[in-house]
């Protein structure tokens, strides 16, 4: 059998699990693994400029492909910058395995160089961690790793290295295991077949149904079931932000996204509803606006996820089904194939009539501009317009996220990355690296604010090595444009530093620095042609700094406390 | 309401912090814990107190069979179960009280384990209910230090949680 060093055997390790790309940035603890990667080519390694970015960018490779993302870093400052992206991919449930140095066995609890406790500070939002001990350990170690962080509900997985057990001077035999199986670890299968009845049962005979999708169709793969699902039945549908995609936004039967920032006639119809199918969601409360008394009076709830934990946590389940979504969709197909005349084809009629009074009040109309003053959401239009609605879209998080969840449509899976749960500032462009390197032909676009881009804004450099050709669109309202419309609307207007106007850099400056280009769009006439001539740089990162109006805030927008149905759908009308 | 959840868990470095992390990080409280390897040198047995309605224990429960270490629980007190905890508690003893305080622990069928001219180190085993009616008996007075271990429980009848 071979003999491998510790360190060897972790590259050979996740070059046997399939591993083609990992994301990291060297340090004292991980020499003895950078050293390895040097002496082989099977693996690609990316050196960002920022521990948070290799996390954020693997999340963004992971989000994209669906292959879970790889990270190195060192251990301490290595560690503790990368605990903001590993905390990002528990959130979504991103599949992902970080691998972080350590200080040697026999130093760790000495308050060492570079020591932290990377274990116990990643505890609370890891789906599992390991301390390697042994160099011997390791092949098992990630095989148990990558089964862990990709398999049931997925989500991120530690193992923490010391120093010694990758020492190049202990060489021991190498092999990867084939099979693992962890008998306190199982994963749901296929839903309980009665219950999966019962739902089918109260779809069939709903008068007002409704479809809620998250997130966890897309993790599932189970788009295209769910979209057959969907239409088969005829039924309106609604998506989450971190579930966009999962149904075609361009079909009739999308409303849009719901929640905080949904439309009125998405947020409407899952009041009215008599019959709610929730299925890869987990009821969050930027969906059931805070107050769970008052979501769904009517509704028969119908919940599908992988994770029994998700399910009566907020929102109790009439019909709880715990399975993959894939499996569970196809027994839905079949049962409905099977039954469908059943459908009341007139109260559906009703209700879709309802619906469509609802989509009239067009609540994502955009003013048009007076004095060529840009609207955000015009760019976002605009974007998808010269894209041709098929870019991978990476955002940050704020106003800008908002407008793009809105406008831009999306029709496929795997396009819209963004940080739904924990909401991270400086996710957008490093995810959009990781987005590139996954899908090396397609177009890359990161939508930003000033305030976000300026939290990982080091990347450019990255980009600039490895010639990502990274499209940022920056709608620069010159403040944290969320932030000061909550002030506008709930604190008298008082901007509490929230703005920063006259410090603002010059971004085009910024980025030519860099070695990339900057185009700066400050009227509504020049916004599509600034855009084209950005779009048409196909080989180059281009920076687009456009100045949007400041004033404008995102709407609809849920009524704080209140039921779905309450909200703001302008600076002057309520429901 | 007060809820024994026996859980059986890797014996593994970590695994305890697991379990006892999610109870701070999801505002669940732990009114009392006991762990110890089992017959299986592998795994270990957790058993801990908790209260809440019926959703937050439902909750609970769920949480930690999420956690990768955790192999199996029980819900002790979803059925019959016999309930123990062992306090060993030093009191003072002397003059009129040392015949006083050997009453209180015949009656409560505890067992003088160490003494010295002064004090009494007692045993008791019981539910907590009944250490807590020992200690009240005694009277503030009297007690000097207390030693708990915490509730561990097991299924009346055939009921066992094993692999």
């Amino acid at each position: 059998m071979e003999q491998l060093s510790g360190g060897e055997m972790l590259i050979r390790a996740l070059h046997d699990e399939g591993v083609e790309i990992i994301f990291g940035y060297p340090g004292g603890a991980v020499l003895h693994i950078y050293d390895a990667i040097f002496n082989q080519d099977k693996i690609q390694h990316i050196l960002v400029r920022h521990e948070q970015a290799a996390t954020h960018a693997a999340d963004g490779y992971a989000r994209s492909s669906g292959k879970p993302g790889v990270v190195l870093v060192t251990s301490g400052p290595g560690a503790t910058n990368a605990i903001t992206g590993i905390a990002t991919a528990y959130m979504d449930s991103i599949p992902m395995v970080v691998i972080s140095g350590q200080v040697e066995s026999r130093m760790i609890g000495s308050d060492g160089f570079q020591e932290t406790d990377m274990v116990g500070i990643s505890r609370p939002i890891v789906k599992h961690s390991f301390m390697a001990q042994h160099p011997a350990e390791i092949p098992l170690l990630v095989k148990k790793a990558f089964h862990i962080a990709t398999t049931g509900r997925p989500g991120p997985v530690v193992i923490d290295i010391p120093k010694d057990v990758t020492d190049p001077k202990i060489k021991l035999p190498y092999s990867y295991p084939k099979d693992i199986k962890l008998r306190s670890y199982s994963i749901p299968g296929k839903g309980h077949s009665g219950q999966i009845k019962k739902a089918v049962d109260a779809l069939l005979s709903a008068k007002r149904p409704m479809i809620y999708a998250g997130g966890g169709v897309i993790q599932g793969s189970g788009s295209e079931l769910l979209t057959k699902l969907t239409r088969q039945l005829g039924f309106p549908i609604t998506n989450t932000l971190m579930g966009l995609g999962a149904y075609p936004s361009s079909d009739k039967q999308f409303l849009g996204m719901l929640g905080m920032h949904g439309t009125y006639e998405a947020n409407m119809a899952m009041h009215y509803c008599d019959v709610l199918l929730g299925i890869g969601v987990r009821f969050d409360d930027r969906v059931t606006n805070s107050d769970v008394t008052k979501f769904c009076p009517d509704a028969t709830i119908l919940h599908v996820d992988i994770d029994p934990a998700s399910i009566s946590k907020t929102v109790a389940a009439d019909v709880p089904i715990v399975g993959s979504v894939v499996s569970v969709l196809e027994e839905m197909l079949d049962l409905v194939a099977k039954a469908k005349a059943k459908i009341d084809k007139k109260a559906i009629g009703v209700w879709w009539k309802q619906i469509e009074q609802w989509r009239e009040k067009d609540s994502l109309a955009v003013a048009p501009s007076e004095n060529d003053v840009i609207k955000p959401q015009q760019v976002i239009k605009a974007i998808h317009k010269i894209t041709k609605g098929d870019a991978f879209v990476s955002s940050d998080v704020g106003q800008h996220q908002m407008f793009a969840a809105q406008y831009y449509g999306f029709d496929k899976p795997r396009r819209w990355i963004n940080s739904g749960g924990l909401g991270t500032m400086g996710f957008g462009l490093p995810a959009a690296m990781g987005v590139q390197f996954a899908h090396p032909k397609a177009v890359s676009v990161c939508v930003t604010g000033e305030g976000s881009i300026q939290m990982c804004l080091q990347e450019l450099a990255t980009c600039m090595q490895y010639q990502l050709p990274i499209k940022i669109i920056c709608l620069n309202n010159q403040a944290l444009g969320m932030v000061k419309q909550w002030q506008d609307m709930q604190y008298g207007g008082r901007h509490s530093h929230s703005t920063y106007a006259e410090s603002l850099p010059d971004f085009v400056k910024l980025v030519e620095a860099y070695g990339h280009v900057g185009i700066k769009i400050e009227k509504f006439s020049d916004l599509e042609s600034g855009l084209k001539k950005a779009f048409a740089l196909k080989d180059r990162l281009v920076f687009v700094d456009v100045m949007v109006d400041p004033e404008e805030h995102v709407y609809p927008m849920a009524i704080k406390g209140g039921a779905m149905k309450d909200m703001i759908l302008s600076k002057t009308e309520r429901t | 309401m007060r809820h024994i959840i026996s859980v059986l868990m890797e014996n593994e470095p970590g695994a305890l912090s697991r379990v006892v992390g999610l109870f701070s990080q999801r505002n669940y409280n732990i009114d009392s814990l006991t762990v110890a390897p089992t017959e299986d040198r592998s795994l270990s047995r957790l058993t801990l107190t908790t209260s809440g309605d019926d959703r937050r224990i439902e909750q609970i429960t769920k949480h930690l069979n999420k956690l990768v270490d955790v192999v199996k629980l029980v819900d002790l007190t979803e059925g019959a179960h016999i309930e123990r905890e062992l306090m060993l508690i030093k009191v003072k003893a002397v003059g009129p009280q040392r015949a006083e305080v050997k009453r209180t622990v015949d009656i409560f069928r505890g067992q003088i384990v160490d003494l010295t001219s002064s004090v009494y180190t007692i045993q008791l085993t019981g539910t907590s209910d009944k250490l807590d009616a020992f200690i009240t008996a005694l009277g503030d007075n009297v007690v000097m230090e207390v030693a708990r271990t915490g509730v561990s429980g097991i299924s009346r009848g055939e009921k066992v949680l094993s692999l």
